[in-house]
């Protein structure tokens, strides 16, 4: 599949789906509302993305964007890069880990370093961190004045 | 020819001289213990010396070599840094059990020492159901490990002191069965008449095809008796951390860790006894010249011999093998190690009914 | 914060059911570091685990944001201590990628071949202490042994035994030690004399192949779905190698086997670590006599600077795919670092293989994923 071909087929399922070819891969951006329907639309037949290969979050201060890369472990050639944004004060968005298993663990770490609530998440808890930890360690205003060294 | 029969022989005149029989007897039994103890901690130290240095051999490695000429004293040093050690008991152990446990462990290693004969004529305690009796005794150091596993509070002293259980419970059953074979054989269950039977050959030759069995079968069981490598899981360090014996600290490790020893010892002593003629030189047949030539070698030179080349092969596989699980080890008892057991006493029986043997 | 007595009470505790909750680490010895597994245990059998992460988070991600492209990559040595050269090179080939800069020849030849010493090293040592897992300690010896001259060739070239740091954005930090060459030539030498030692050891013995052969199955469908990578995955029958789907450094020049087995189990793990040394051994063959001459380090700035865009940049490591993903701002530090590590997705998949196996099937089947703490917890 070229980019054309995955950018029509995308754009056929979900309408309000943007896209970014300025990087290294396909990037599409979509509303975290419409990311669950997309992403399971990427993991079936027939694009067959069903190997996440990396989860995170990054935080722009003005909002927190999530970052799905995928890739199908048929064709290890396909990658695409899946964002949604969600906003810092109350971020929620739906969980992939019904897709994806190893997003069950990544999904975690990104709910206790950026705050990220999961939703349908099967055991949303503390993977590193401690019970009592304030803050979310990862977020650019985390502060910590005693362990943090400043450059 | 200065032999240990004639020492013994001579204090005993000695003290006969001196004291009334009673008194005498006391005695006896004092200097008795004293050697015993004595025995005990030189035998851990060279031991465990040896342990260490077969290990490093098969590591491509020097093994200890800076307490004194070749590291002998290192063992040495390890146990006065033992004994200085704090015995730590932990909080919420049963005191008394967690306490007496090591001491249990240890006098079950001491009593099997009774029936061994370590030269001509040079045996503590000639009892006419000697191997009963260590057959007996020896199912008793299970008690120790268990006492230690739960009086210790802690989970994976527990799951050792169960697998420690089901697996002496088990292997004793082979190791009996082994050594019934040559109780078979001799029709006796004294010690020093299996030894004098050996005289013209021993059990290993003579009984042939069922004794090797047996032997093999009884040094399989007695390694996984003794809770050593590979059927050591009572210890499993990378699975139960060091089972049993985790909470134990000091000089009440260090008695685990010495009757450890002391049963690998005694295991291989009862087995060449049985096996290898004990303090019996080699004879073969009617080589009169060649049976007399090793007639001069000492029988206590034999004895130690064949006990400490049975220590050798018991080092080698732990230093070799991995660990066996749990349900393998049983496996290997009760589905391959028991039913060959039963049928080599029948076989050895016939055997020894019918006359075919040496 | 726990007051005393309630330590005292969790250590004591039984799970919800009756069972046995025992705490494997922070401190055992089968974890080979500060990794915390919440065993439930009905008798000897597993019924759940629960991994319990962060004793040694050193929020290496957090670390890089206020470092510049020349200093994190020192940072990634400690990750994945095992295979730090191949840590360094991710970092320094995706600081190439965003920048165009240009590597000489000499310094991707060199860097090929350093990384496939570090992957020959790291699977000596967890040969080693897989065999250790397993109750043998005697392969420990053997592996290292060889594993001590790919320590020593590290020390002459680039200082240190561990943690490298040798490979800089553009090349190289400087040249090779003159004799580089001759004592991998002895290296390769040896290690073909000698593998077969402790293979007899290990591979052939009744009770290892009883302790491993199907214990710990992974299925491809499983493999992929918990993003597994390297050799866990390709023993079950996936392939991942980026090696070859995507060649970095001197990698689409040599000739090599991506080693797959298809069984999935600890036996097979542990078989396509032992091909994939030999086939590391048939790369470093085919590049140590062709070192082109040359410069050993590109024409760099001073300061480096990515320009303002996403960056991403895999690499195989020895324990599978190492993803470095950079978001930069133009700044001369990222804005955000992630490293997917390969080591945090084969441990997910612990809890999924190991239920129902027995406490001894555990350490096989930890033993054989390889996992190194550091890489998890970065």
């Amino acid at each position: 599949m070229t980019n054309e071909e995955i950018k029509t087929y995308i754009t056929a399922h979900a309408s309000e789906a943007t896209f970014d070819e300025t990087g290294e891969w396909l990037t599409i951006l979509i509303e975290s509302n419409h990311l669950k329907s997309l992403a399971a639309v990427l993991r079936g037949q027939p694009m067959q993305l069903d190997f996440l290969f990396c989860l995170t979050c990054v935080d722009f201060k003005t909002h927190l964007t999530m970052v799905y890369h995928l890739t199908s472990s048929s064709n290890r050639n396909i990658n695409i890069v899946l964002k949604a944004n969600v906003n810092s004060a109350d971020p929620i968005i739906e969980t992939v880990s019904d897709l994806w298993r190893t997003a069950e663990f990544l999904e975690r770490e990104v709910f206790e370093m950026f705050g990220v609530d999961f939703l349908h998440h099967p055991d949303l808890r503390r993977l590193i961190l401690e019970e009592d930890f304030k803050g979310f360690p990862l977020r650019k205003d985390f502060d910590d004045p005693i362990n943090m060294i400043k450059l | 020819m200065l032999s240990l029969e004639s020492i013994t022989k001579t204090i005993q005149d000695w003290l006969l001289t001196k004291f009334s029989p009673q008194i005498a007897l006391t005695l006896e039994c004092v200097i008795v213990i004293l050697l015993a103890i004595t025995l005990f901690a030189m035998l851990g130290l060279v031991l465990v010396l040896l342990e260490r240095k077969v290990a490093a051999r098969i590591q491509i490695r020097l093994g200890p070599n800076r307490v004194g000429p070749g590291g002998i004293f290192q063992t040495a040093a390890d146990t006065l840094k033992l004994i200085m050690k704090e015995g730590l008991t932990p909080d919420s152990a049963d005191k008394f059990l967690f306490n007496l446990a090591p001491f249990v462990v240890m006098m079950v290693a001491m009593l099997l020492l009774a029936p061994i004969a370590f030269a001509k004529n040079f045996q503590i305690w000639d009892i006419n159901i000697g191997v009963l009796y260590i057959s007996s005794v020896s199912s008793l150091s299970v008690i120790g490990i268990l006492m230690a596993g739960w009086a210790s509070n802690n989970k994976y002293s527990l799951l050792g002191a169960m697998r420690s259980g089901a697996q002496i419970v088990s292997y004793e059953l082979s190791a009996g069965f082994a050594v019934l074979t040559i109780v078979v054989l001799t029709g006796s269950l004294q010690i020093s008449e299996i030894v004098a039977a050996q005289e013209n050959g021993w059990w290993l030759f003579k009984g042939h095809i069922p004794v090797i069995i047996a032997f093999v079968l009884y040094i399989i069981a007695v390694t996984a008796e003794t809770n050593r490598a590979p059927f050591d899981l009572a210890e499993a360090e990378s699975e139960l951390t060091a089972g049993f014996h985790t909470e134990y600290s000091g000089m009440k490790f260090a008695l685990f860790f010495l009757a450890e020893y002391i049963n690998i010892f005694i295991v291989c002593a009862i087995g060449a006894t049985l096996f290898l003629g004990g303090w019996m030189p080699l004879h073969i047949g009617h080589w009169e010249s060649f049976n007399h030539i090793m007639d001069y070698i000492p029988s206590s030179i034999w004895f130690m011999g064949k006990t400490f080349f049975l220590i050798f092969v018991i080092m080698w596989f732990r230093w070799t093998f991995p660990r066996l699980r749990v349900d393998q080890l049983l496996n290997l008892e009760w589905k391959y190690l028991l039913p060959i057991s039963l049928f080599n006493l029948l076989l050895v029986t016939v055997i020894a009914i019918m006359g075919w043997y040496f | 914060m726990y007051t005393e007595t309630e330590i005292i009470k969790d250590n004591t505790d039984l799970g919800p059911d009756g069972e046995l909750v025992v705490n494997m680490g922070p401190q055992h010895p089968a974890t080979h570091g500060v990794l915390h597994l919440v065993v439930t245990l009905n008798g000897e059998t597993i019924k759940k685990i629960e991994p319990h992460l962060g004793y040694i988070h050193r929020s290496i991600e957090k670390m890089c944001e206020s470092l510049t492209y020349r200093q994190f990559i020192y940072v990634t040595s400690r990750m994945d201590y095992l295979s730090s050269h191949i840590n360094n090179t991710a970092c320094a080939l995706l600081v190439e990628k965003g920048m165009q800069i240009e590597v000489p020849e000499r310094a991707k030849v060199v860097r090929t071949i350093l990384n496939e010493l570090t992957r020959i090293a790291s699977h000596e040592l967890w040969i080693g202490a897989m065999a250790m897992d397993l109750g043998a300690f005697t392969p420990f010896f053997y592996a290292f042994r060889e594993r001590e001259m790919i320590t020593d060739i590290m020390e002459d070239t680039c200082g240190a035994r561990l943690t490298m740091n040798y490979i800089v954005p553009g090349g190289l930090m400087y040249d090779i030690h003159p004799d580089f060459q001759t004592k991998v030539k002895a290296f390769v030498k040896q290690f073909k004399e000698k593998v077969t030692e402790y293979e007899d050891l290990v591979t052939g013995n009744v009770i290892f192949q009883s302790r491993t052969k199907g214990v710990g199955v992974l299925t491809a469908e499983d493999a992929i779905s918990y993003g597994c990578t390297g050799p866990v995955a390709r023993a079950s029958g996936v392939r991942c190698d980026i090696r070859k789907i995507d060649p970095y450094d001197a990698y689409d020049r040599v000739e090599f086997d991506e080693v797959i087995e298809t069984a999935g189990d600890s036996f097979a793990r542990y078989m396509v670590r032992v091909k994939e040394m030999n086939q590391s051994i048939r790369i470093i063959e085919q590049l140590i006599d062709q070192i082109p001459e040359g410069d050993f380090v590109g024409k760099t700035k001073n300061v480096l600077k990515l320009a303002k865009g996403e960056f991403y940049q895999r690499v195989e490591t020895a324990r599978g795919e190492l993803g470095v993903y950079i978001v930069s701002e133009g700044a001369t530090t990222p804005h955000r670092i992630k490293f997917r590590s390969p080591g945090f997705s084969n441990l997910s998949v612990l809890d999924h293989i190991a239920k129902g196996s027995k406490i001894g099937d555990l350490m096989a089947t930890m033993g054989t994923l390889d996992l190194v703490i550091p890489d998890i917890d970065r």
